[in-house]
């Protein structure tokens, strides 16, 4: 009897001690930004708590089995004869389930507090695209940044252009999948930012070659900041064609794939790219000017770069981009000496 | 030399011959039906023909292994002895390296591959932890690996250093699923028929067969590195496989070949099971690692099919057009991760149970007294085994797919944690007032019990759906997932392979360099996988060739890095520690642990004929400490016997 008051006691010492090391560790998690994280964060202190106390129920008991059971030199005989006991064994099949039971039903909870609907959510339309982040706010001003309110429920409506990708913010906790296929596979996030600062969107679902630099700067600004912002995003432009030009190029992304500064990526730097004789992959060359350009950009599989694969650039640029735009983003390159 | 004439070396000349003939006939079919035939660069004309090879190379390795060769005369009518004789005019060796029929011999085959598969697979691992060891992309773009991975010649070129690195590491995942599985049936052959008093497995051919197919399997995964790699993880998931490079038709091709021998292989196990067990042994009377395979067999046999299936649908739209899986013209992304995870989610039980086995098979042997709880234990397996079956989109909470499915593969999947519960609580129950002794097979099978706790702990979070929206395809699920893998199969392994080594060798293992290997892949072990749980919560994705230092993580990835480097050494010395005290061990005669199982009970090493006279239970398996016998070696013939 004595052994089991002593495993007892270290047992609840053990999960004491766990629980408040886990508790009082700063660093456990990310900064808690959003409504949904404090749901979230709740239901990890309850499994804290129950990873605590079993780890040191089992740990305790099997360690001092270790110590105090050890045999002693000499010693050739047997254990204490017994083949088990189904009270005992009843009862842990009974309480794990009835444990089981009681966190499940707090997942639920939990997990209808992180879906739970705000009618008046602001809609942000997000598409992704091989190695490539795109927002859509709804009078269609388009970024490349994500850039909220704070304290407003945000409803992301999110569509991938080619593979599975996963919108994950680690500071918001919440993660979706997003997948290829139009309307029928768009798929929704609620996300209340509740903390001003800046974060980033890390892509969580193996997406290709680039996957780990899928990232994208989210910010969360006053309501007042957020609407002098969105001003700032439409798809007017007034200025040259160079300025303009650099603006679609970073709102569209293109730099995830071509460097300004010669490195290769995927796609073929635009360093001192226009002008030049440009090897093709059927052992043709071509001079880089304005129509083999703009070929590029609206059928990029048709003239493909040497040693560059053509199928990883979206083709769907032409439905996406004016005919001025393409010529200003023509006129930024030509400008990349 | 003699070994340029065995059935492996034949085998792979015939798959080298096979692979040539197999693209030939794929060219002579293109050109028959009007298609360009051939092209040294276009990889859509080569990926037909390269597959084709492929196929015909695998079947051609089993012809020319002579793994058929029983079947084929019997076809024609010819009859074959039942049990082939160890040819006295080879030397000893011989019989590993050639078809043999013997369950102990394949038992050792399994095993020893399994042992070469895992090397390959740490090496992968070390490769790509060595990348991520600092931030930035600075070690897989080396020009060191241009000759095979780079070079502007090589038409399967990786496209850099982060397309090396997803190659590695998803290789990695699938080469160390081999190799696990390739270690299941290593303790299932060998063990079962030494366990129930059977001299064979019931269908030796068919057991020969499951082996073999395992090793062009082997040669095909591995070869997809320098066609050109995969950059889809092990998972494989459309759309990406749909796009991923040439590499990835060689995966799925070498999964397809080594889930058939699952399936051989699992036939054989519950046949065995059922039919052949000695006299007086009921299933309850079972040693418990017979329940354990006799559950992990059943699985096998049932869930196997569905990855084969998953992986068969994306080699058939990728050759054939046939679109099962993109979304824009009709297709479901979302239907290939059900039928993925409707077997890999058993699967993970398919590798955890038979260890479970061993650690329930060792712990009342070195503690002395009986299993807590036999049918307690037995039960639990089959539990897990058929929850198992219930729980598979709780890999998909994150995936879009139908929102309220999540709730229902919430409670189901918490459910597990209850058998499972049980089994710790019956282990802690057996060595409670024993009188433990700790040689090398006792530590790891304690590690295994702690270390297989710190994974069973960490998987409730990953359970209910609100907290893995966090922790999902994040290093946490990277090393929850280790720790049950290493707790529930690595360490059960070797404890397996050091208790029954007196078995196969008639040696003594080095119990010094024993503890040694213990002790470094424990500790090495733990602080790689929770320094990879801490990174997670912090932000780090899986699956990433670099991250991002501003996540304040960078010093763990080093220590993780040193820390894997730590477990390789330390198995590395297991490994050698094996060959050297089989060659040069003291002699380990009779019953080396004083255990009652049966197989303790014949000379060391097992001889040709497991029991040339079949004992009769007359006894529980694990009465120690009470005047009374397990089995009776010398048995008075039974009423009609």
């Amino acid at each position: 009897m004595i052994h089991f008051v002593v495993v007892g006691i270290l047992t609840l010492l053990s999960t004491y001690g766990l629980y408040m090391f886990v508790l009082t560790n700063e660093i456990l998690l990310p900064i808690q930004a959003s409504e949904q994280a404090i749901a979230i964060d709740n239901l990890f202190d309850l499994h804290w708590l129950l990873i605590s106390f079993f780890f040191s129920l089992i740990m305790v008991f099997l360690v001092y089995s270790i110590v105090v059971f050890r045999r002693r030199k000499g010693d050739e005989g047997a254990g204490e004869h017994f083949e088990g006991n189904t009270t005992l064994e009843i009862i842990w099949t009974i309480v794990p389930l009835i444990i089981v039971l009681f966190i499940a039903f707090r997942g639920s909870e939990a997990l209808a507090d992180v879906e739970r609907r705000d009618p008046n959510a602001y809609e942000v339309t997000v598409i992704a695209s091989q190695w490539n982040w795109q927002f859509e706010y709804p009078d269609g001003e388009t970024s490349s940044d994500l850039v909220l309110p704070k304290d407003t429920q945000i409803l992301l409506r999110m569509y991938s252009q080619d593979v599975i990708h996963s919108f994950w913010v680690p500071e918001f906790r919440v993660k979706q999948d997003i997948l290829p296929g139009g309307e029928e596979y768009i798929r929704e996030l609620r996300i209340t930012p509740n903390e001003l600062g800046d974060f980033k969107i890390r892509c969580a679902e193996l997406c290709g070659q680039l996957h780990y630099s899928m990232l994208a700067d989210v910010s969360v600004v006053t309501e007042s900041k957020f609407e002098v912002w969105l001003s700032e995003q439409s798809d007017i432009c007034e200025l040259d064609d160079i300025t303009c030009g650099n603006k679609w190029v970073e709102k569209n992304g293109c730099v995830a794939c071509h460097s300004l500064t010669g490195e290769v990526i995927v796609g073929p730097s635009w360093l001192g790219l226009y002008g030049s004789e440009v090897p093709l992959d059927d052992g043709t060359t071509v001079t880089a000017n304005e129509e083999y350009i703009r070929n590029s950009i609206l059928q990029p599989a048709s003239q493909v770069h040497e040693g560059f694969n053509g199928n990883l650039m979206p083709p769907s640029f032409g439905d996406t981009l004016s005919a001025e735009q393409i010529d200003q983003i023509i006129a930024f390159i030509q400008s990349i000496k | 030399m003699s070994f340029f004439k065995s059935g492996f070396m034949r085998g792979l000349i015939a798959q080298i011959i096979g692979t040539v003939l197999g693209m030939g006939l794929v060219v002579g079919i293109r050109a028959i039906l009007g298609l360009e035939a051939w092209s040294s660069t276009n990889l859509e004309i080569l990926e037909p023909i390269i597959v084709g090879g492929a196929l015909v190379g695998a079947l051609s390795f089993l012809i020319g292994v002579g793994v058929f060769s029983d079947w084929f005369k019997w076809t024609k009518g010819i009859s074959t002895v039942d049990h082939h004789d160890p040819d006295p005019e080879k030397p000893s060796w011989w019989r590993y390296f050639s078809v043999d029929f013997d369950h102990k011999i394949i038992g050792i085959q399994y095993g020893v591959t399994s042992l070469i598969v895992l090397g390959l697979g740490g090496v992968f691992a070390l490769l790509f932890r060595i990348e991520l060891s600092q931030a930035g992309i600075n070690f897989l773009n080396n020009g060191f690996f241009d000759l095979f991975f780079f070079g502007d010649t090589n038409p399967f070129r990786h496209s850099g250093g982060a397309d090396l690195y997803n190659s590695f590491m998803s290789l990695h995942g699938m080469v160390m699923i081999a190799a696990i599985l390739l270690g299941v049936g290593a303790m299932s052959n060998y063990l079962i028929p030494l366990l129930i008093g059977a001299n064979d497995m019931a269908f030796p051919r068919l057991n020969a067969f499951a082996y073999w197919v395992n090793v062009p399997g082997a040669i095909l995964l591995v070869s997809s590195l320098f066609l050109g790699g995969f950059d889809t993880g092990w998972t494989g998931y459309p759309p990406l496989s749909l796009r991923a490079p040439l590499g990835v038709q060689m995966f799925m091709m070498g999964v397809y070949l080594v889930g058939l021998s699952s399936i051989f292989g699992s036939i054989n196990v519950i046949v065995t099971v059922i039919k052949m067990r000695a006299p007086g042994m009921t299933m309850f009377k079972m040693p418990i690692f017979v329940w354990a395979a006799f559950a992990t067999a059943i699985i096998q046999l049932t869930a196997t099919q569905l990855i084969g299936l998953s992986f068969q649908l994306v080699m058939f739209q990728r050759l054939l057009g046939m679109n099962f899986f993109d979304s824009v013209t009709g297709g479901n992304p979302v239907l290939f991760q059900h039928l993925f995870w409707f077997y890999s989610h058993p699967a993970v039980y398919v590798f955890v149970l038979p260890g479970f086995g061993v650690i329930s098979e060792l712990l009342p042997v070195f503690s002395r007294k009986p299993l807590f709880g036999y049918k307690w234990i037995a039960f639990s397996s089959m539990g897990i085994a058929l929850v198992g079956f219930f729980v598979w989109a709780h890999h998909m909470f994150t995936s879009g797919m139908t929102a309220y499915l999540r709730v229902p593969f919430m409670y189901s999947t918490l459910l597990v944690a209850v058998p499972t519960g049980v089994k710790f609580f019956s282990w802690v129950g057996t060595v409670w007032k024993g009188k433990l002794r700790f040689p090398t097979p006792m530590l790891f099978a304690l590690g295994a019990v702690v270390v297989f706790l710190v994974g069973g702990v960490t998987g409730p979070p990953n359970g209910t759906v609100a907290t893995d929206l966090h922790l999902h395809d994040t290093y946490w699920v990277v090393g929850h997932f280790h720790n049950t893998i290493f707790g529930g199969f690595m360490f059960p392994l070797f404890a397996a392979i050091y208790f029954w080594f007196p078995k196969y060798t008639g040696k003594m293992y080095n119990e010094f360099w024993g503890k040694v290997h213990f002790w470094g892949m424990f500790i090495g072990f733990e602080i790689m996988s929770l320094s990879q749980m801490k990174i997670g919560l912090l932000g780090m994705r899986r699956r990433i060739a670099d991250y991002d230092p501003a996540l304040g993580i960078e010093n763990a990835q080093y220590w993780i890095t040193i820390a894997g480097f730590v477990v390789f050494f330390a198995v590395l010395i297991g490994a050698i520690n094996l060959i050297q005290s089989a060659r040069k061990g003291k002699i380990a005669e009779g019953n080396v642990w004083e255990s009652r199982s049966p197989e303790w009970q014949i000379p060391n090493p097992a001889p040709l004929i497991n029991y040339e006279k079949p004992f009769h239970v007359v006894g529980e398996p694990y009465d120690y400490g009470i005047e009374s016998d397990y089995v009776d070696m010398n048995p008075a013939p039974l009423v009609g016997e």
